[in-house]
C-alpha cells in the first residue's frame, strides 16, 4: 500500500516538475466549483458536478452540443446517417484524433471504433469485463435513458464506423448520443489498466481525447488539467485548468474577488448586487433549463377539483418568492416547459395573484376551513435555492385564503420516495432540470400517466393531456411536435395540476480577465474555447 | 409508632436549621465570586427575557416585512428604529427573533440536562451500589458512548432520528450522560463503605432508600456543577447542530439556525450573522461564570485556600 | 508495566465491539434510502432498486450484514462508499493528514499559550493578569467556534485580506503529496513562498480549532499549580528560601503537569468534534468535513466506517495518555 503510494508520487513528480517549468510563463484558469466529483468515469454518475470535471474537459463524444446550445454538432463522428425505418444509426468515425499522453499511459494508437464499442458495450453488457469494473458500478443514465431496452446492437462495420441498431425508432437518439454517460474512453487504456491488474483507476485516473488532460486529483481539495496539446479540435488558449473544490457559495465568492480563482459557479443570490457591481467581475447570466414546481395530489379531495387547484394558484404571491426566495435570480413560471426550450407556449396568461378571487373561487368549490400540508425539500436545488423559505412564504400566502399549511420535511431520500406515493398527503415543492432539450424529457416524464405513482408527484392522469404528449413522441417533424406540445401546454393550464413557480436564472460570475466563457443551457461548465489575459 | 414521636419533630428542625445553614454558607462563598454574580444576573435577566417574550419582543418574529428585506441594524446607514438589530433575508425583525431564542436556547438547557441528570443519577447509583455486571455493562456502554467525539456521535443520532430540536435535544442528552453516570458512580463508591451508610443499612434501610435517600444527597456537590457545566454545553452543541441543519429547523428562531440560514449573507449582510452568535456567546459564557462560582462555593477544597 | 498495558487493551476489547455494534447499528437505522437517493429526481424502476439493492448487500437479514462487516473491518476492508465508489479506508486514509496536520497546529497553540498562561496566573493569583487572562479562557471556553470563525474570516480574509479564503495552500503551488502534510511536503517541494503559503492557509483554522483546548489548558494549568502551591512540601521549600522561579520550575510545575497532561489528552476528542465545525466553515478537505458531507448524502458505508475510525483514534489516544500517566506517576498502576 504504502509502497504504491510513494511510488506513484515519484512517478507523478516527474510529470510535475515537467508541468512546473512551463508553469512560471503559463495561463492558468482557476475553477471554484462547488463539489467534489464523485470519480472520473462519468458514465456512472448523474451528477453535473461530476460532469464538470470528468467528461467535460476530458473526453468527448461521438455528437456535441454545440457550445451554449442544444444543437447537436459532429464530434468523434465526423458525419452520421439514419435508416429509412429509423432503426440503424451508422456514425462515421473522425480520423487522427489522439488520446491523452500522462504521466500514467501513453496511447499508441489513435481513435477508431474499438473504442466507441468498448465504451458503451460495457454499460450495455453484463458480462462484459468492464461492466462491473469498480464496486458498486451502476451506469444509471444509460439505464436511466432506457438504452438496454433501446439497443439492439452495436456493430464494428469496420475501423472508422460503427452501427447502433435500434429495437424502435426514437427520435432523441441522437440528442442523447452527446449527453455526458455517452463519452468515449480508451479501450487501449482499459486493457493496459486490466493487464496490470488496476481496473480501479479507469474512474480516478481519466485518458481521453478532449481539451484538456488530466493531471491530479487531490481529493475534496484540486483537481489539475492541462491542455492537451494535439487535440484534434486544436490546442486551447489557456495552458493550465485548475479546479479549486469550494463548497461554499459565499468563499466562493470571497475567492474570486481576491483573485484566487477566475471562475465560479452559483453564487448565492444575495450577493448577486454586490457581483454586478464590482468592475472587476463580469457576470453572465441565463435562464435555466429547469422549472420548480408546487404539486398537488390530484387523486385527493380536494385537490381532485381543479376549480380547488386553480384558486390556490392564484393565492400564490410569485413575485414576493422570486423576491426573497430566488433574490431575483428567477422568473415566474407559466408553464410546465422552461421558455428556453423549443415549443414553449408564450401565448398562456398566468393566473393572476389575486386573494380576493381565490378565496371566492374556494368558497364556490365548497372548500372551507382546508387545512393542508406543504412539503419543503431539505435541498437545495437549482430550480429551488430554498424550499424552507418558499414554503413558508405559500403558508402566510395561503392563510390569506382561509387555508392553514403545514410545513413537512423530510430527509431528502425519504421525501423523494414518499413524494412519489399515491396516497401522500398534501402538495410537494420539487422541480426538474433537462437533460437534452427535449420537451418530451420535461412533459411526459413528470405529467404522463405512466408516471403516476413515480415521477408524476401530482399523480395526474389526464388523457387528453396525455393523448397529446404520446402522441408527440412518436413522430419526427418537430413543427408537428410543437404543434401538440403548445397544445398539452394549454391542458395543463386548465388543469392546474401544478403551481408552476420559477424557473431559476443561473449566474456565473468570472473575473474581468476571463474571456470566451459560454454558459451551456443543460447547466454544464466547459472551459474549452474559454481564455484569460494576465 | 406511638412511642417516640418527640425526638422526630426535633431531627426535622434541626436537619432544616442545618439546611438554612448551608444556603447561607454557600451564598456567602458564591457571592464573593463577583464574576458568578454578573452570570446570575445576566442569566436570570435571560430568563425573564424568556418568559416574557411575547410582552417584550418589538415583533412577532415570524413576521415577515415584505418592504424590509435585510433592512441594517438603526445605527448603520439605511436602517429603521422600527427594527434595531434589523431583518433577516424574509424581513424579520432579528431583536424578536433572538428574544423568541432565548426560550428555545434555555428550554434546550433545561430538557437536555434534566434527561441527562436523571438518566446519569440512575445509571450511576445502580452501577455504582450493586457493582458486580450491572456495573461492568453500564460502564462498558458508557465507555462505548464516549468514544465518539460528542457531537460526531449527536450528528449521527440526529440523522437516525432524523433532524429537529426534539431529537436534536435526546441526542445530546445521550451524548451528556455518561459524564453524570460516571460522577455519580464515583461519588457513591466513595459514600458507601462510610459509616453512616453501613449504620443505615444495618439499620434495616432497602436499597431504594440507601440509594436515593441516604447516599445520593451526599453526592450532590459535583453533579451540580456538571450539570452547570452540561446546560451551557447542550446550548452549544444545539446551536451547532442547527448551524449544520441537523438541529432546530427553519422557521424556528434558535440561535444555531438562524445563523445557518445567515451564512449566505456573510459579505452582505453582517448582522444577520453577528448578532445570534453574540447571543449563543452570551448567554453560555454566564452560565459558564454561575457554573464557576458554584463550584468555587461547593468545593470545600478550594474553599480552603 | 506490560501487564498495565495489557489490562488497559483488554478493557478495549469489549468497548471495540460496543464501537462496532454502534456504527453498524446506528447506519443501519437511518431513515432514507441510499438507493433512492442516488437516482435523485429521476426515480428507478422496481427491476433495477431490486438490483441495486442486491448489488449494495442491504437486501440481506441484517446479522448477515453484520457478521460480514466485522469480517470486512478485522481485514481492513470497511467497505466501498455508495457515492464515488471508492474504499472508504483509502479516503479516510487521503483526508486524515489534512485533519491531523490542523488538529496538531491547534494543540500545539493550545499548549504553547494555554500553560504558560495558565502558571501566570496562578503565580500572581488574583492580580489583574490573573483575571485578564481566566477572564478570556472562560469567553474561549463558551465560544461557539462556528460563529467564531465566521467572525474572523469577515475581518481577517474580508475586510483586511491579510489570509486567504480556504483551501489549504494557493493553487499556484503543485508538488507530490509525499506525507499529505502540506507543511512538510511545500518543504520538501523546495518551491519558493510555497511553506508560506501553507502556513498563511493554516493560520485561522488553528486558531479557531485551538480557541477551546487553549482555554482548558489554561484554566486547568491554573488550578493544577494551585493545588501543588499549596501543598506542604511547596510551602516548605517556599519557607526554606528557595528562589520562587525555582520552585515554580522544579517542584510545582512537574507535579502540576501530571493532569494537565490527562487534560491534553482529552482534547483529542473535543478537537475532532471541533474540527468538524471548523472545516466545514473553512472548507478544509479533512475527515470532519468528509463526515458531514457523508451524513447529509447518506452515504452509510463512509459513516460508518468514519465513526469505526475516528472512534478508534480516540481509543489509542486515550490508551497512550493512561500509559503515560502511569509512566509518570507509578501509583496509578498498581490500583
Amino acid at each position: 500500500m504504502i509502497i504504491r503510494r510513494s511510488m506513484k508520487a515519484a512517478l507523478l513528480g516527474v510529470s510535475l516538475a515537467l508541468f512546473a517549468t512551463g508553469a512560471a510563463s503559463a495561463k492558468n484558469l482557476v475553477y471554484c466549483s462547488e463539489g467534489s466529483p464523485e470519480g472520473f468515469d462519468s458514465a456512472l454518475y448523474t451528477a453535473g458536478t461530476t460532469f464538470d470535471a470528468s467528461s467535460k474537459p476530458v473526453f468527448n463524444r461521438l455528437v456535441e452540443f454545440k457550445r451554449g446550445t442544444t444543437e447537436v454538432l459532429p464530434g468523434l463522428a465526423e458525419s452520421w446517417s439514419v435508416s429509412e425505418d429509423g432503426l440503424e444509426y451508422t456514425f462515421n468515425l473522425r480520423k487522427g484524433v489522439k488520446f491523452h499522453t500522462t504521466s500514467f499511459f501513453t496511447p499508441t494508437r489513435d481513435f477508431n471504433a474499438d473504442d466507441v464499442i468498448f465504451s458503451f458495450e460495457r454499460q450495455r453488457d453484463p458480462n462484459h469485463p468492464w461492466h462491473a469494473y469498480t464496486a458498486g458500478a451502476s451506469w444509471e443514465y444509460f439505464n436511466g435513458m432506457s438504452m438496454p431496452d433501446l439497443i439492439k446492437e452495436i456493430v464494428k462495420v469496420d475501423d472508422h464506423t460503427v452501427k447502433f441498431v435500434l429495437n424502435r425508432p426514437e427520435a432523441p437518439m441522437i440528442a442523447n448520443l452527446a449527453m455526458d454517460f455517452a463519452s468515449i474512453l480508451s479501450a487501449e487504456y482499459a486493457d493496459k489498466l486490466a493487464a496490470d491488474g488496476k481496473m480501479d483507476m479507469m474512474n480516478q485516473e481519466p485518458v481521453g481525447t478532449g481539451p484538456f488532460s488530466f493531471v491530479g486529483y487531490q481529493k475534496d481539495a484540486v483537481i489539475r488539467y492541462q491542455a492537451f496539446a494535439d487535440y484534434w479540435g486544436g490546442k486551447q488558449p489557456i495552458d493550465n485548468l485548475i479546479f479549486a473544490i469550494t463548497p461554499d457559495a459565499s468563499v466562493r465568492l470571497q475567492k474570486l474577488k481576491a483573485g484566487e480563482c477566475h471562475v465560479m459557479p452559483y453564487p448565492a443570490p444575495a450577493d448577486i448586487a454586490d457581483i454586478k457591481a464590482d468592475s472587476n467581475l463580469n457576470l453572465m447570466e441565463q435562464e435555466g433549463l429547469n422549472v420548480g414546481y408546487l404539486a398537488y395530489n390530484t387523486q385527493m379531495a380536494p385537490f381532485d377539483n381543479p376549480k380547488v387547484r386553480k384558486a390556490l394558484n392564484m393565492a400564490i404571491n410569485k413575485q414576493a418568492i422570486l423576491d426573497a426566495v430566488f433574490q431575483g435570480a428567477g422568473q415566474a413560471a407559466k408553464n410546465p416547459i422552461p421558455p428556453t426550450m423549443w415549443s414553449y407556449n408564450d401565448q398562456i396568461v398566468d393566473d393572476p395573484y389575486d386573494p380576493d378571487a381565490a378565496k371566492k373561487m374556494l368558497d364556490e368549490a365548497g372548500v372551507s376551513g382546508l387545512k393542508m400540508k406543504v412539503w419543503a425539500m431539505p435541498v437545495q436545488r437549482p430550480y429551488n435555492p430554498n424550499a424552507r423559505r418558499m414554503a413558508e412564504l405559500i403558508q402566510a400566502d395561503f392563510a390569506k385564503v382561509g387555508v392553514e399549511v403545514e410545513i413537512v420535511s423530510y430527509e431528502w431520500g425519504e421525501y423523494l420516495k414518499r413524494s412519489t406515493e399515491k396516497d401522500r398527503d398534501g402538495a410537494i415543492l420539487l422541480g426538474w432540470t433537462g437533460d437534452n432539450g427535449d420537451p418530451d424529457n420535461f412533459l411526459a416524464v413528470l405529467l404522463g400517466c405512466d408516471g403516476v405513482g413515480g415521477a408524476n408527484r401530482a399523480q395526474w392522469c389526464h388523457q387528453p393531456f396525455d393523448d397529446l404528449i404520446q402522441k408527440a413522441k412518436t413522430i419526427s417533424d418537430k413543427a408537428e411536435r410543437t404543434k401538440l406540445y403548445e397544445e398539452a401546454q394549454v391542458v395543463f393550464k386548465e388543469q392546474a395540476p401544478w403551481a408552476t413557480i420559477a424557473h431559476s436564472v443561473v449566474f456565473m460570475p468570472m473575473s474581468a480577465k476571463v474571456s470566451g466563457y459560454v454558459m451551456d443551457p443543460l447547466g454544464g461548465h466547459w472551459f474549452d474555447g474559454v481564455d484569460i489575459t494576465e | 409508632m406511638t412511642d417516640t414521636p418527640t425526638p422526630a419533630v426535633s431531627v426535622e428542625a434541626e436537619s432544616r436549621n442545618a439546611t438554612r445553614q448551608m444556603l447561607a454558607e454557600f451564598w456567602f462563598y458564591f457571592s464573593r465570586n463577583r464574576g458568578a454574580v454578573v452570570g446570575l444576573v445576566v442569566f436570570v435577566t435571560l430568563v425573564l427575557v424568556a418568559l416574557a417574550a411575547p410582552v417584550v419582543a418589538p415583533h412577532d418574529p415570524d413576521m415577515q416585512y415584505r418592504d424590509s428585506f435585510l433592512t441594517p441594524p438603526f445605527w448603520s446607514e439605511g436602517g429603521k428604529t422600527a427594527f434595531l438589530l434589523g431583518t433577516d433575508a424574509v424581513g424579520r425583525d432579528i431583536l424578536s427573533r433572538l428574544i423568541y431564542g432565548a426560550r428555545f436556547s434555555l428550554f434546550i438547557g433545561l430538557v437536555v440536562v434534566t434527561i441527562a441528570l436523571t438518566g446519569g443519577i440512575v445509571l450511576g447509583l445502580v452501577a455504582g451500589y450493586f457493582r458486580g455486571w450491572v456495573d461492568t455493562v453500564i460502564m462498558r456502554v458508557m465507555d462505548v458512548v464516549l468514544a465518539f467525539p460528542s457531537l460526531l456521535l449527536a450528528l449521527v443520532l440526529v440523522a437516525v432520528l432524523g433532524p429537529g430540536l426534539v431529537n436534536a435535544m435526546i441526542a445530546i442528552a445521550l451524548v451528556l450522560q455518561p459524564h453524570f453516570v460516571r460522577l455519580t458512580r464515583a461519588a457513591v463508591l466513595a459514600e458507601r463503605s462510610r459509616d453512616y451508610v453501613v449504620a443505615a443499612r444495618l439499620a434495616g434501610a432497602g436499597n431504594l432508600r440507601l440509594m436515593f435517600k441516604t447516599i445520593l444527597p451526599n453526592c450532590l456537590a459535583p453533579l451540580i456543577v456538571q450539570a452547570t457545566l452540561s446546560f451551557s454545553n447542550a446550548i452549544l452543541d444545539a446551536a451547532a447542530l442547527g448551524f449544520l441543519g441537523m438541529g432546530a429547523q427553519p422557521p424556528t428562531p434558535e440561535w444555531g439556525t438562524m445563523l445557518a440560514e445567515a451564512r449566505e449573507f456573510i459579505l452582505r449582510a453582517w448582522w444577520v450573522v453577528t448578532f445570534p452568535g453574540l447571543a449563543i456567546l452570551i448567554t453560555v459564557l454566564a452560565i459558564n461564570l454561575v457554573g464557576d462560582g458554584l463550584r468555587d462555593a461547593l468545593d470545600p477544597k478550594l474553599k480552603r485556600s | 508495566m506490560i501487564r498495565f498495558l495489557f489490562g488497559r487493551l483488554a478493557l478495549l476489547v469489549p468497548t471495540f465491539i460496543g464501537v462496532t455494534i454502534v456504527a453498524f447499528g446506528f447506519i443501519r437505522l437511518l431513515p432514507g434510502d441510499p438507493v433512492l437517493l442516488l437516482a435523485g429526481e429521476r426515480g428507478l424502476s422496481p427491476e433495477r432498486y431490486n438490483q441495486l439493492m442486491e448489488q449494495f448487500g442491504f437486501s440481506e437479514p441484517i446479522w448477515r450484514q453484520y457478521l460480514d462487516y466485522i469480517a470486512g473491518v478485522l481485514t481492513g476492508d470497511l467497505g466501498n462508499s455508495i457515492v464515488t465508489k471508492k474504499p472508504v479506508f483509502d479516503e479516510f486514509m487521503a483526508l486524515f493528514p489534512a485533519t491531523v496536520e490542523l488538529a496538531l497546529c491547534a494543540i500545539v497553540i493550545a499548549v504553547a499559550l494555554g500553560i504558560p498562561a495558565g502558571i501566570l496566573a496562578a503565580v500572581r493569583r488574583g492580580s489583574v493578569a490573573d483575571q485578564a487572562i481566566m477572564g478570556t479562557a472562560l469567553i474561549g471556553y463558551s465560544m461557539p467556534i462556528f460563529w467564531w470563525g465566521l467572525l474572523l474570516i469577515i475581518l481577517f480574509s474580508g475586510i483586511l485580506q491579510w489570509t486567504p479564503v480556504s483551501g489549504r495552500i494557493s493553487l499556484m503551488y503543485f508538488f507530490p503529496q509525499v506525507t499529505g502534510f502540506m507543511l512538510i511536503d511545500s518543504l520538501l517541494s523546495g518551491q519558493k513562498g510555497a511553506f508560506q503559503s501553507a502556513v498563511s492557509h493554516l493560520i485561522l483554522p488553528s486558531i479557531v480549532l485551538a480557541t477551546i483546548p487553549l482555554a482548558v489548558i489554561a484554566r486547568q494549568t491554573r488550578s493544577a499549580m494551585l493545588e501543588v502551591l499549596g501543598e506542604d512540601y511547596v510551602r516548605t521549600a517556599r519557607a526554606k528560601g528557595l528562589a520562587p522561579l525555582r520552585v515554580v520550575g522544579l517542584h510545582a510545575l512537574r507535579n502540576a503537569m501530571i493532569p494537565v497532561l490527562t487534560t491534553i489528552g482529552l482534547q483529542v476528542g473535543v478537537l475532532l468534534a471541533g474540527a468538524i465545525l471548523t472545516e466545514t466553515i473553512f472548507s478544509w478537505p479533512g475527515i470532519g468535513k468528509w463526515m458531514i458531507d457523508s451524513i447529509a448524502r447518506r452515504d452509510y458505508p463512509v459513516v460508518q466506517g468514519g465513526l469505526l475510525m475516528i472512534a478508534l483514534i480516540v481509543m489509542i489516544v486515550n490508551l497512550t495518555v493512561d500509559m503515560l500517566y502511569g509512566l509518570v506517576n507509578p501509583r496509578i498502576r498498581h490500583t
